[in-house]
């Protein structure tokens, strides 16, 4: 499937790519930021976006790449995943992010998807947004307003909706290092390696325990439930039990909401007892 | 919109329309018919091609993106011999079922074993299971992939 026509801007850093949106977003169609484009044009090949210009971030080598920032990880919006794989100071300190990234879609497509994109485009089945979620990050955004920060866990409303309005740019996230006692368990279960996961959860354990889903819901959900069984040293099965408790779970055509809720709680069930985290 | 690129060690320069996909300007504008046109949504693989050293779907890219880089394609790869190797041994157990996913397949194990992938089958499928198209088995594959993987790590095929 061919994209429909669409004018395509360069930006040269974030302010100008700021400005170029605000000017274009007036025809119809608008605009659209695109950094990887690895949800962006398949959308668009699919007809279900047609925005009038694309406004290619790509070449920001300012938003590219992770720094240690004040005992706070800074890692740039175009940070590709591949790169989160094998970057030494997330494997240091925040190893969640790089075990995670493995499972983003195929090596090609990590080559060229973004942690910015992945969080900004909000696909409830994704992986980065439910550890950034489960890491306590925060998210840094740039508008014609100027910048302004907010928390990853309630930036996702729903069904790839976020609290970004559309002519801010998400420019970094940002991610507290990870004290030497924190643990986390990761898992999820696909029908193939690489596919959107059915159901699948992240988990940190800092100071208190975040356990994250994805691909359950309409987003990134903690699960108060089971963190309040898992701080209190109940048992993996104990805490899968206990888990979904107020989070609608989705159906599908493949998968309906049972099937998926089962799913879920073996994974919760496996994830904590391969980290230790729960007999 | 005028691009400048190198594709196989050549600075290439035309005339595209943003919407252009990358596959598309190779195979149209350049000629290059081994990067093959699946999905055209990024499922298949079977338009991987290299940008800056590393795969990437090229049906997922815009040849106005790829602005500056260096793409090398299935042709390119081949006329440099870089991956006889995996060439011989897919040629040889007949690794090939329908050949559409070929040249993607071919440049995706080719990513596995320049990153130190071993043989070890389960770990090929999954590294391979972006380039799934709509054949079934792979085993041939997973077998050319795991036996060059291991010699190139020095091991018994």
């Amino acid at each position: 499937m061919k994209f429909a026509p669409f004018s395509y801007l360069r930006a040269t850093d974030a302010a100008e790519a700021v400005r170029l949106f605000a000017e274009a977003r007036e025809a119809a169609g608008g605009a659209r930021f695109i950094a990887g484009g690895q949800s962006l044009l398949p959308a668009l090949a699919f007809r279900l976006d047609q925005p009038a210009t694309l406004i290619d971030i790509g070449p920001i080598a300012s938003l590219r790449g992770v720094t240690l920032d004040g005992g706070r990880l800074r890692i740039g919006a175009l940070t590709t995943h591949a790169m989160i794989e094998r970057d030494p100071l997330i494997a240091r300190h925040a190893p969640i992010l790089a075990h995670a990234a493995t499972f983003v879609a195929h090596a090609a497509i990590r080559n060229r998807g973004t942690i910015g994109g992945s969080i900004c485009n909000a696909d409830p089945a994704a992986e980065m947004p439910a550890v950034a979620v489960a890491l306590g990050a925060r998210l840094h955004l740039l508008g014609p307003k100027g910048a302004r920060v907010v928390e990853a866990d309630g930036f996702f409303r729903g069904y790839y909706e976020t609290l970004r309005a559309e002519d801010e740019l998400l420019t970094h996230i940002e991610v507290p290092i990870a004290a030497p006692a924190a643990r986390w368990a990761f898992g999820e279960l696909a029908r193939r390696r690489g596919d959107y996961a059915l159901a699948g959860v992240a988990v940190c354990w800092a100071a208190a325990p975040r356990i994250v889903w994805f691909g359950v819901g309409d987003g990134p959900r903690r699960d108060g439930a089971a963190e309040a069984a898992l701080a209190t040293g109940a048992t993996a099965a104990e805490i899968a039990h206990v888990a979904l408790a107020g989070i609608e779970v989705a159906s599908d055509h493949a998968t309906d909401a049972a099937t998926r809720a089962q799913i879920a709680r073996v994974v919760l069930r496996r994830a904590l007892v391969q980290a230790g985290l729960a007999a | 919109m005028r691009v400048s690129l190198i594709v196989n060690g050549e600075a290439v320069t035309a005339d595209v329309e943003p919407r252009q996909h990358l596959a598309d300007f190779l195979r149209q504008t350049l000629g290059l018919t081994g990067t093959h046109v699946g999905c055209e949504h990024g499922v298949c693989g079977a338009c991987t091609v290299r940008l800056n050293g590393v795969i990437v779907r090229a049906c997922l890219t815009l040849a106005v993106q790829a602005e500056g880089a260096r793409v090398e394609t299935i042709e390119g790869v081949s006329a440099t011999g870089e991956i006889a190797a995996l060439q011989e041994a897919f040629h040889r157990r007949n690794a090939l079922q329908c050949g559409f996913c070929t040249p993607g397949m071919l440049l995706t194990a080719a990513e596995w074993i320049a990153l130190g992938g071993g043989p070890d089958r389960a770990a090929i499928r999954d590294w391979l299971s972006g380039n799934y198209c709509r054949c079934t088995g792979y085993q041939a594959i997973v077998d050319a992939v795991a036996e060059v993987a291991g010699t190139a790590r020095g091991g018994a095929p």
